[in-house]
């Protein structure tokens, strides 16, 4: 009895010495991304390929997505707003919801499954088959080549991919709010200049723009410190979902605390 | 030189090293060997610093690798190659991008100047025309001296070999080994050379020295080697099953 006590509080200890460990690691990891983004040479041709990756080839994804949850909340809400009488407020209703909530949140968890789980297995494959190795032992900064530019790359691709979430949002809103529900165009989109202020799309740049910082810093950090999921494919699997699953809770947790404590 | 002093290393309970020294002089290839995972490329992975010893140290032309970081490092490192034992060639970029991404990168040299070495290296290794292909493209031997030709086009004075022939058939291995001897005689680099195959590597070999549970058992020329009366060496030479080494 005594020796499972030990035991328990033996392996309790372990494991809040790692995860503690762990989490200082990722911290070293993104101050080290931050100063290395912010001190010359970058990576000009890899900087563009990786913007291309996360941004331009998730332009697609973004605004299907985009349209959908617009479409849907258009549906819901004039169903709703329509009891209290108040369906001249579902362009405003459509339009705050996804400019400072699900714009760049939706617009983060796509970008995550679709370019972070990516990175994740990219930077991965490279540890275990020494291609990081290999970089270092030509004198070279492996940070510069695989982190930088997704890091640089995502901060500057996720605003601009929720910016077209947002847009084609609103637009599928008006799809159905207006062309299928017979609101009028102009109380819809009049309504939306109303009560849309500066200071609710600047809440969605920031939150995107943090969002970005996540993402990259996470999926980087679990493909880059890959031994400490296990090696080999099972390993870069491993890594993958864990960053997946992190950057997604991640980009929640965050944005109720930006949400509650900054506007 | 290379110097390897006291030399311990731990992965959590398991000690790898436990106590390794020794050197390896100028111009000299040594051989070390001994039964899989007990420790060569760890040992070998000290030498330019890619992992950390939890004591002792690795001297390189008398400057402590582990004591050193940042850009003392990447100098040091500059002055070395290594072979690792997939090759670790990058994936996304031809052969030609490989060979000439650390002449790029590292030694700034101009386009002319990048294509002339990279052609000439792949010529000395035997890959004239596999320049455009991806390394998924080119068989393993291929990949083995694509890999190999990386690391000579800079001109390290250290080279550092993993398993060079592991995985390739007998003429492929063969013709790595013989490779290898002819860019030596070439550039006269100080070489380490992990391998399981004895006989064919110790022809072109100076010393060899056998890892055993963390320590150096045996060290001396590769005939000492091949005729030493150590049971552990001879049992490992031999390849008998009976013997103090025990595989299971």
């Amino acid at each position: 009895m005594v020796h499972k006590l030990f035991d328990l509080t033996r392996n309790l200890g372990a494991w809040s010495l790692r995860y503690v460990s762990g989490m200082g690691l990722m911290a070293i990891f993104f101050v080290k991304a931050l100063v290395y983004s912010v001190t010359p040479p970058l990576k000009v041709i890899d900087f563009i390929k990786r913007i291309r990756f996360i941004g331009s080839q998730s332009v697609f994804l973004i605004a299907l997505i985009g349209a959908f949850s617009g479409m849907v909340l258009a549906l819901q809400g004039y169903h709703t707003l329509n009891r209290l009488g108040s369906v001249a407020f579902l362009g405003p209703m459509v339009a705050l919801s996804i400019i400072k909530e699900l714009g760049p949140v939706l617009a983060g968890i796509m970008v995550t499954a679709r370019a972070g789980s990516a990175i994740t297995a990219e930077i991965g494959i490279m540890r275990i088959s020494n291609q990081i190795d290999a970089i270092e032992m030509m004198g070279l900064n492996p940070f510069r080549y695989l982190v930088v530019p997704n890091f640089l790359a995502a901060v500057i691709a996720l605003p601009l991919l929720t910016g077209i979430f947002d847009f084609v949002g609103i637009f599928g809103g008006y799809l159905v709010g207006v062309k299928m529900l017979g609101v009028e165009p102009g109380t819809y989109l009049g309504e939306i200049s109303n009560y849309l202020e500066m200071g609710d799309i600047l809440e969605g740049l920031y939150k995107s723009i943090s969002f970005g910082l996540i993402i990259s810093c996470v999926s980087c950090y679990k493909g880059y410190y890959m031994g400490t999921s296990g090696y080999g494919a099972e390993g870069v699997s491993r890594a993958t979902t864990q960053s997946v699953v992190l950057s997604s809770a991640m980009i929640l947790i965050w944005d109720y605390f930006m949400t509650a404590l900054l506007f | 030189m290379i110097q390897i002093e006291d030399l311990h290393k731990s992965f959590g309970e398991n000690k790898v090293l436990k106590g390794v020294d020794l050197t390896v002089n100028r111009g000299e290839i040594i051989v070390l060997i001994g039964m899989s995972g007990y420790g060569k490329s760890v040992l070998l992975k000290h030498v330019p610093g890619l992992f950390r010893p939890d004591k002792g140290r690795v001297l390189i032309e008398g400057a402590d690798i582990g004591a050193l970081s940042g850009k003392a490092l990447a100098g040091l490192r500059s002055r070395l190659g290594f072979l690792f034992q997939g090759g670790a060639l990058f994936e996304s970029m031809t052969i030609f991008d490989n060979l000439a991404f650390p002449l790029r990168e590292k030694l700034g040299l101009n386009k002319n100047e990048i294509k002339e070495r990279v052609l000439n290296e792949l010529d000395q290794v035997g890959l004239s025309g596999a320049e455009n292909k991806y390394p998924s493209q080119i068989s393993g031997g291929m990949q083995k001296r694509a890999a190999l030709a990386r690391e000579l086009v800079w001109r390290p004075e250290i080279m550092l070999f993993d398993e060079p022939t592991t995985g390739l058939d007998p003429i492929i291995g063969h013709a790595i080994l013989n490779l290898i001897e002819d860019l030596h005689e070439r550039m006269k680099f100080t070489g380490i050379l992990v391998t399981h195959e004895l006989h064919r590597v110790f022809k072109i070999a100076h010393k060899a020295a056998m890892l055993h549970e963390g320590v150096i058992k045996a060290l001396g020329t590769p005939d000492e080697i091949l005729a030493s009366e150590d049971p552990f060496v001879k049992q490992f030479v031999s390849g008998d099953t009976e013997g103090p080494i025990s595989f299971k």
